[in-house]
């Protein structure tokens, strides 16, 4: 008997709609996650894969040694490589490619290769504006790995003792 | 607003009838743009309260808060094409949206805003705003049709169908008020109210009437959770699917203006418009909190607005089957159970009929 | 003279509009036409001083059995050469209704109103003259026993109309939503306890 009349309430007084209204109404306290992106950004991670860069040792040798481990192993066949004797005669790439609209970020190149040339850096917000820009050729690549180094060479300082 | 005009020069030289419609125009224009104005900033608060709900902070960019983007909304909208699909009734297309507006506008000419404020005092008030609201379903249905298309029509008339079942439920809760007010004047519902607190106001006896006018008012409005008629996840955009642009800008329009034209009308009727809840309350003495005025009115609309957006950000949108179950077997036995209480209550004299 | 001015060019749409709603093609158009008509009716309804009746005709003529009528005229796919096919056979009997009605008009305009004038002109009356409660007091004291019988008869109606649509349909599956609403969770789920097998 008091389970009808209970139910009888909760019916008519439209109780449960009553309580989705206050679980509403609570949230329109509650603080905002919203972030306003281009004034704030949200923390990144060292290991965030982002946009490819070729780095160089110190003394300005290029790392690449052109095995083909990278190319080996992309999941989406996005680098193309071809290589060729260098003027020291060591062996070097002619030619690197990665096509970015093919690229997934999966980040294996960067786990593949035996001499940390080629990595994926924290840099997201790039765009292209015409057909062909998409191809990252290897100056385009040296030049990323050049002007990031500091932040490069940071993020994998921070991420080698997990490694 | 006569003395204004009055000082005009050459006004007075002018014939009797061009002064008249001259006052009454006069008296229309800034209502239509402070309701043009109302329905924009009413789209930004819907999407900052709605956001806000949603742990968000909602439009932000455009000037400061946001406070611009109804204008840089317009402004699109304005610069959009209208596209006008093949095979739709061209006529039909292009006036719909107009069906639509027009009498969301046309209803504010009886709604009072203060005790002396309301632009055409008539003895049947509130049978001309039943009668204009229940027109406004035309534009959706013509819009439907003439649309040519699928889902608009689906839209159309499942919007027709809810209109009318819940037509009848609304003016049933009005039927309470009339039997409360003795009047079909707006300002004298209101004033039948006066006298007293928030407790003389007619939603406390009218309690079930006031609860099933402000939800059939929301369906009426096709406003969520009764939003079927353009229930996006079933018909695309329902009625308006082939609007675009400023024909779609106006029915938008349409839509907001009627939001705020069954919020001030539930006030109105139900919560004393313009008058004060404070009202002979000794604390607060000679304030402007006790004296009855639009900021009353205006106060009370914005609360039912709040709850139009805020239900929207609750619930979700009714099964088109259950909304024909709630407006038939539920909402009309409700309210005709509840005018045979009143009835009772006139005839012991008990509420607001005591004497 | 504005009065005759508004009454005249709102007779001459309403003819308009009256001969639209018979000679569209499109059934859409007849209904939007007749929409029409019942809101120029109205306005003339106002020119005349009731404004009750002027409003009661547009809220429940336009604002509800037009849009049934809609309602239904839209979902009908019309094949109007079809509709057309018994035009010759069925000419004469319309001809034979239009002259009945012709004339029942004719009887009414010339033999028995010959001495009342083409427009009426109502005396004026203050605006605090509520014509509501006039007709409400006069249905609810001379007319009382007309007004309830047309109440009941509406209510017949009404009641014959829903019982036509209450036929009961075998292997029918509705909800009932009150059940629906009142279940409770022991009425679903059971919590069953068991020893873990062992083997």
């Amino acid at each position: 008997m008091s389970s009808m009349t209970r139910s009888f309430f909760k019916t008519y007084f439209l109780w449960e709609l009553l309580q989705g209204l206050r679980l509403t109404f609570r949230n329109l306290w509650v603080r905002k996650f919203t972030v306003a992106y281009p004034e704030e950004k949200t923390p990144q991670s060292p290991r965030f894969r982002g946009l490819h860069a070729l780095r160089r040792y110190a003394n300005g040798e290029e790392r690449c040694i052109a095995c083909k481990l990278c190319e080996a192993v992309c999941p989406a066949l996005a680098i193309t490589i071809e290589s060729a004797t260098g003027p020291d005669g060591t062996r070097r790439t002619s030619r690197y490619d990665i096509d970015l609209f093919k690229c997934i970020y999966c980040g294996f190149c960067e786990e593949a290769c035996p001499v940390d040339a080629i990595v994926e850096t924290r840099i997201h917000e790039y765009h292209m504006e015409r057909r062909g820009e998409n191809i990252m050729s290897k100056d385009k690549l040296l030049a990323v790995g050049d002007r990031y180094e500091a932040m490069i060479a940071a993020d994998k300082a921070a991420d080698a003792r997990y490694r | 607003m006569e003395a204004l005009l009055n000082a005009l020069p050459g006004w007075t030289l002018l014939p009797e009838t061009v002064q008249t419609v001259g006052v009454i125009v006069a008296q229309i224009v800034p209502i239509l743009i402070a309701l043009t104005l109302c329905v924009a900033y009413l789209t930004y608060a819907e999407r900052k309260v709605i956001g806000y709900i949603q742990n968000r902070i909602g439009p932000n960019r455009v000037g400061y808060k946001g406070l611009l983007q109804p204008f840089a909304d317009v402004l699109k909208l304005m610069l959009k094409e209208v596209v006008v699909p093949t095979n739709s009734n061209r006529f039909l297309f292009v006036i719909a949206p107009l069906l639509a507006i027009i009498p969301a506008f046309a209803t504010w000419a009886v709604i009072p805003f203060t005790d002396s404020f309301v632009l055409a005092d008539i003895n049947a008030g509130l049978l001309y705003v039943l009668a204009l609201t229940s027109v406004g379903v035309y534009g959706v249905i013509l819009a439907g049709w003439a649309s040519n298309s699928k889902y608009a029509f689906l839209g159309a008339m499942r919007s027709a169908a809810q209109i009318v079942a819940y037509e009848i439920a609304m003016g049933f809760a009005l039927v309470g008020v009339l039997m409360a007010a003795g009047s079909l004047n707006l300002s004298e519902i209101v004033r039948a109210q006066a006298g007293g607190t928030l407790m003389s106001w007619f939603w406390l006896p009218l309690l079930p009437l006031f609860v099933v006018y402000f939800i059939s008012g929301i369906a009426e409005t096709n406003r969520a959770p009764f939003d079927v008629a353009e229930g996006e996840s079933e018909i695309v955009a329902g009625f308006h699917v082939e609007y675009s642009g400023m024909a779609f800008a106006v029915f938008f329009l349409a839509e907001y203006a009627n939001m705020i034209l069954i919020s001030a009308l539930t006030a109105l009727f139900f919560l004393g418009g313009w008058l004060s809840p404070f009202a002979g309350l000794p604390v607060l003495g000679d304030t402007f909190l006790a004296e009855s005025g639009f900021f009353w009115f205006a106060l009370k609309t914005a609360l039912f607005l709040f709850c139009f957006l805020w239900f929207r950000a609750t619930f979700p949108r009714y099964r088109y089957d259950q909304i024909m179950r709630l407006g038939w077997k539920v909402f009309i036995p409700v309210t005709i159970i509840w005018i045979f209480v009143l009835g009772g209550m006139v005839y012991l004299e008990i509420g607001p009929w005591a004497r | 003279m504005i009065g005759h001015i508004l009454f005249f060019s709102l007779a001459a749409v309403l003819l308009g509009a009256a001969i639209g709603v018979i000679t569209s093609r499109n059934p859409v158009f007849s209904a939007m036409f007749l929409v029409l008509a019942f809101f120029i009716s109205a306005g003339l309804w106002l020119l005349l001083e009731a404004e009750f009746l002027a409003i009661v005709l547009v809220l429940v003529y336009v604002g509800a059995v037009m849009v049934l009528f809609l309602f239904v005229v839209m979902m009908l796919d019309i094949n109007l050469a079809k509709l057309r096919e018994g035009f010759a056979r069925y000419a004469p009997v319309g001809v034979v209704l239009s002259l009945v009605i012709v004339a029942l008009l004719a009887n009414v305009f010339w033999f028995r109103a010959q001495d009342t004038p083409l427009m009426l002109t109502p005396e004026l009356r203050s605006a605090d003259v509520s014509n509501t409660r006039e007709l409400g007091s006069v249905l609810y004291t001379e007319h009382v026993y007309a007004f309830e019988l047309a109440a009941v008869i509406l209510l017949v109606a009404i009641v014959a109309a829903i019982t036509l649509t209450m036929r009961r349909r075998p292997g029918l599956k509705a909800q009932n939503v009150a059940r629906q609403v009142a279940v409770r969770r022991q009425d679903r789920v059971r919590l069953v306890k068991m020893d873990a097998d062992k083997e």
